[in-house]
C-alpha cells in the first residue's frame, strides 16, 4: 500500500477518516494492526510484555496476543538481536524494541555483523525482516546513555535501512512499511515526541518508506531534518516568515536511503541549504546530505551548505542539554548564515559557512 | 592474602566433582558400555562400522584436499579440521531432516554430511562467495566466522520451531574459545528460559588459535551449562560412537519437548588454526604425538579387526570414496565461474535502494569506458542516476 504523497504543506484540514492521537498511540496501533494481520510477526524486549514497556508503548498487547508473541526477554541486547536473526531465518518477522537508544550498542555486532549482511552473505535466500525500534534523542532530562542519537552508525552500514517518523502519521504509517519491509529498518522513534498529538488516519495509502515530504513550502532556504528536531525547523518557518523569510522544509523519514530528488528539486529552487539534526556534527547524516547535495546541485547553490547540530561530545548532563539541542533560536541562526546575512559567526570566522 | 595467587584453590567451598568423560570406543579399538549412553547408541553393525568409517575418511579427504589447494593457490584460506572427524560425523549423522544446524567456520565436514555440494564449501574459501549454498535447501546456516554469534541464531530458530509446533532439534556448533564469548553464554540464558530445542555442540579442540582451553576455562566446559539450568555432557569427541549416541541423545530431548542440551566433545585440533597459522609457535612438544594416539579413525580400524572384520575391504571402499570425492572437487573447482561485479550490488538489500542503485549505475558507466559490459544496465537505472524524487 503506497503512494506518491510527498507534500504535506498544502495546509488541508484533518482528513475524514483521521482521530487525533498521541505520537506513542499511533505506534502501538501500528504495532497492535501489524500483529493483528500477520501471525509471522512477533514482538522482543525487555519489559514489553507484563508492564507494556518503560515508554508503555506496547501497552495492552501481550494481554491480547499471548507472551509467545509479545516476548518479554532477558536483559541481554546481544541475545534480543541473535534470537531474532534466529527466528528471521525461521521465516518470522521480528520487531524488537531496544529500551533506550543508548542501550544498543551490547547488540551492536548482531546488527552490523549479522542481520546487516544475512541477505548479503546468503546471495538473498535468508531474509532478515526484522524491525529494530529504538527510542531515541534527548530533550527529557535522562541520566546517562537515555538521551543519544546513533542513527548514524546504522545508517554507515550496508544492509540496514534507517528511519525516523515525526509526526503521529508517520509513526503508524513508517512502522506499518518498516514491518512489511523484507529489509532490516532501524526504526528511531523522538521519544520527546511521544505525547505530542496529532491526527493519524490509520485506513489511508501509505506513503513509500523511502520517501521524503516537504512539510512546509517555502522559497528562501531548504531546511531538512527528521525525528525530533522537525517540529522546531516548522516553529523556526512560522518565527522566519515573520519575518520575510521563507523557509521550505523538508522531513526526510527515511534517512538511509535519503530520498535526495525531494531534497535536490528544493534547492534548485532555493539555493540554500540548511540541515539540522541533534546527533554530532562529523560524520553525521548532516555531513552526507551536505556533500550530496554539493555534489548534485553545485551550480545552483548561493551559500555552502549549513549544519545546525548536536555538538562533538558525549551527550551531555540533563542541565546542560537544553546547549547542545538545536533550539529556535539556533536554528533561525543558521537561516541567517545561510542567508549570507549578519549571523553569530559574522565577526569571529570569515570563512565559517 | 599475599600468599594468596591466582592459582590458589579456594578452601572451605563445596568441591565439584569432575564430569566423566563419556566413551563407548576406546583409542585401542574396544567396546565399552556407559550407563548415560547406552540407550541411545546404535547397534553396532559391520556395515554401520564400514559406513562411519568412509564418512571419517571422505571428510579426511576433503580437509586435506582443501589444503593442498590452499598450497596451491586455489583458496585463499582453510581451516583445517583434522582430528575432528569424529565429532563432526558423529553429531552430523544423529540429524534427522527437519533439524538446522547453525555452523562456525570449522563445519565442514558436518556440512558436507548435511548433503552441502563439497564444492559450494570450496568456493567460500576461495573467496569466490560467502555462503556456497542455500541454507533453507539444506537447512544448514551460513557458516559463522564472528565467534559464536551463531549460538543465538539456533535458539532464535528453535523457538520459532517450538512456536510452529515443530518436532524438531536446532544445533549450534561452536568451539571451545566461544565459549567465553557474550553470546554463547546469552544463548544459554534464553535457551534456558525458553526451554528452547536446541543443542548446543562445543567442539573443544583445545586451541583458539594459540590460546589454550585452560586459559578460558578453570574448570571444564561441561561444568558451565548447569549454572544456566542446562544439563550438559562430556563426550569423548574422538570416539564417533559416543558422540553419535550423545548428539541422538541430545537431539531425541530437544524434539521431545525437553529443552536444551549441552555437549563438549573433547577432541583436538592436530593442525593449524588455518593454513595461516603456524602452531609450531604455541604447540607443546609431546602434544600432538599423544593425540594422535587417539585418532578417530584408527579406533574403528582397530574395532573392525579386533571384530574379526575385512579391514582391508572396508578401507579399499573408504579410499575410493574420498578419491571420487576429490575428484569431483578438482573438476568442479575448474568449471567453476567466478563471480562478476553484479555480484557487488545484488541482495545488498531485498527490496529496492535508491541510493546503491546510483552507485550501480555509475560502475556500470565507469566499465563500459573500458568496453567492459559485465555490468548489466537495470531498466529503470536512468531514472535513478537524476533527481527523479522517490524510488518505488
Amino acid at each position: 500500500m503506497t503512494a506518491t504523497t510527498t507534500d504535506r504543506s498544502s495546509g488541508q484540514g484533518q482528513p475524514a477518516g483521521a482521530q487525533t492521537v498521541t505520537f506513542s498511540r499511533a505506534i502501538n496501533s501500528a504495532l497492535r494492526d501489524a500483529l493483528e494481520e500477520d501471525p509471522q510477526v512477533v514482538l522482543m524486549g525487555e519489559d514489553i510484555g507484563t508492564l507494556g514497556g518503560v515508554f508503555r508503548i506496547t501497552d495492552g498487547l501481550q494481554q491480547q496476543f499471548g507472551p509467545e508473541r509479545v516476548i518479554d526477554t532477558p536483559l541481554a541486547e546481544s541475545g534480543i538481536m541473535g534470537t531474532a536473526v534466529g527466528l528471521a531465518y525461521r521465516g518470522y518477522r521480528p520487531v524488537v524494541e531496544i529500551q533506550f537508544d543508548g542501550f544498543v550498542y551490547p547488540s551492536f555486532d548482531q546488527i552490523v555483523s549479522q542481520v546487516a549482511k544475512l541477505h548479503f552473505r546468503t546471495r538473498g535466500d535468508v531474509k532478515m525482516p526484522i524491525t529494530i525500534r529504538i527510542p531515541y534523542g534527548g530533550g527529557i532530562g535522562s541520566p546517562e546513555h537515555h538521551s543519544e542519537s546513533p542513527e548514524a552508525y546504522f545508517t554507515h552500514t550496508a544492509g540496514l535501512r534507517v528511519v525516523s517518523p515525526s509526526t503521529p502519521q508517520d509513526g503508524y504509517d513508517l512502522l506499518r512499511e518498516a514491518i512489511a519491509s523484507d529489509d532490516p529498518v532501524v526504526y528511531l522513534e523522538p521519544k520527546r515526541r511521544y505525547h505530542a498529538k496529532g491526527p493519524v488516519d490509520l485506513e489511508r495509502d501509505r506513503p513509500s518508506m523511502n520517501a521524503a515530504v516537504v512539510a512546509a513550502a517555502g522559497t528562501d532556504v531548504t531546511v531538512v531534518s527528521y525525528g525530533s528536531p522537525m517540529t522546531t525547523c516548522l516553529q523556526a518557518a512560522e518565527a522566519a516568515a515573520d519575518e520575510g523569510t521563507s523557509l521550505e522544509v523538508i522531513d526526510l523519514r527515511s534517512i538511509s536511503p535519503v530520498d535526495y530528488g525531494v531534497i535536490e528539486s528544493s534547492v534548485r529552487r532555493t539555493g540554500r541549504l540548511l540541515i539540522v539534526h541533534e546527533a554530532g556534527l562529523t560524520g553525521g547524516v548532516g555531513a552526507e546530505i551536505a556533500a550530496q547535495i554539493t555534489e548534485r546541485c553545485f551550480e545552483w547553490l548561493e551559500h555552502a551548505p549549513v549544519r545546525i547540530t548536536g555538538f562533538d561530545i558525549p551527550y551531555p548532563p540533563a542541565k546542560l542539554e537544553h546547549h547542545h539541542l538545536p533550539d529556535l533560536d539556533r536554528i533561525l541562526d543558521g537561516v541567517d548564515r545561510v542567508m549570507d546575512r549578519p549571523n553569530s559567526q559574522s565577526a569571529a570566522d570569515t570563512h565559517g559557512a | 592474602m599475599g600468599s594468596v595467587t591466582l592459582n590458589t584453590p579456594p578452601t572451605g567451598l563445596p568441591q565439584l566433582p569432575e564430569p566423566d568423560l563419556l566413551q563407548l570406543l576406546s583409542p585401542e579399538g574396544t567396546l565399552s558400555t556407559e550407563h548415560d549412553l547406552d540407550p541411545w547408541a546404535v547397534e553396532v553393525t559391520p556395515e554401520l562400522l564400514a559406513e562411519l568409517h568412509r564418512h571419517l575418511t571422505e571428510i579426511r579427504r576433503l580437509d586435506t584436499e582443501a589444503t593442498h589447494l590452499q598450497r596451491q593457490g586455489e583458496l585463499a584460506l582453510w581451516p583445517p579440521l583434522l582430528g575432528q572427524e569424529a565429532a563432526q560425523v558423529g553429531s552430523a549423522l544423529a540429524l534427522q531432516e527437519k533439524d538446522y544446524i547453525f555452523p562456525s567456520y570449522r563445519e565442514n565436514g558436518a556440512l558436507y554430511l548435511r548433503g552441502v555440494d563439497p564444492l559450494g564449501l570450496i568456493r567460500m574459501w576461495r573467496g569466490s562467495t560467502f555462503c556456497g549454498w542455500a541454507p533453507s535447501e539444506h537447512r544448514v546456516g551460513a557458516q559463522q566466522i564472528i565467534i559464536g554469534a551463531q549460538s543465538l541464531h539456533a535458539v532464535g530458530y528453535a523457538m520459532g520451531a517450538a512456536m510452529d509446533g515443530e518436532a524438531s532439534a536446532t544445533v549450534a556448533y561452536f568451539g571451545d574459545g566461544a565459549t567465553s564469548q557474550g553470546d554463547v553464554n546469552e544463548a544459554m540464558v534464553f535457551a534456558a528460559s525458553y526451554q528452547a530445542p536446541v543443542v548446543f555442540f562445543c567442539q573443544n579442540n583445545h586451541w583458539a588459535i594459540s590460546e589454550p582451553v585452560g586459559l578460558q576455562a578453570r574448570r571444564h566446559i561441561a561444568d558451565r551449562p548447569w549454572g544456566f539450568g542446562i544439563p550438559s555432557m562430556r563426550v569423548d569427541g574422538n570416539d564417533v560412537l559416543a558422540v553419535l549416541a550423545a548428539t541422538r541423545r541430545a537431539t531425541e530431548r530437544a524434539r521431545n519437548g525437553g529443552g536444551p542440551t549441552f555437549i563438549e566433545a573433547v577432541t583436538y585440533r592436530m593442525g593449524p588454526h588455518t593454513t595461516a597459522d603456524d602452531p609450531q609457535r604455541y604447540r607443546p612438544e609431546g602434544e600432538l604425538e599423544a593425540w594422535r594416539a587417539k585418532d578417530p579413525i584408527d579406533r574403528v580400524e582397530k574395532l573392525i579387526q579386533r571384530r574379526g572384520e575385512d579391514l582391508d575391504a572396508v578401507k579399499n571402499a573408504s579410499q575410493q570414496a574420498a578419491d571420487a570425492l576429490a575428484a569431483r572437487i578438482r573438476s568442479g573447482l575448474a568449471q567453476s565461474e567466478e563471480p562478476g561485479p553484479a555480484e557487488l550490488f545484488d541482495h545488498v538489500y531485498a527490496e529496492p535502494h535508491s541510493e546503491l542503485e546510483r552507485q550501480r549505475e555509475h560502475y556500470r558507466l565507469y566499465l563500459e569506458q573500458f568496453g567492459d559490459h559485465s555490468l548489466p544496465a537495470r531498466s529503470d537505472a536512468a531514472a535513478l542516476s537524476t533527481a527523479s524524487g522517490t524510488d518505488h
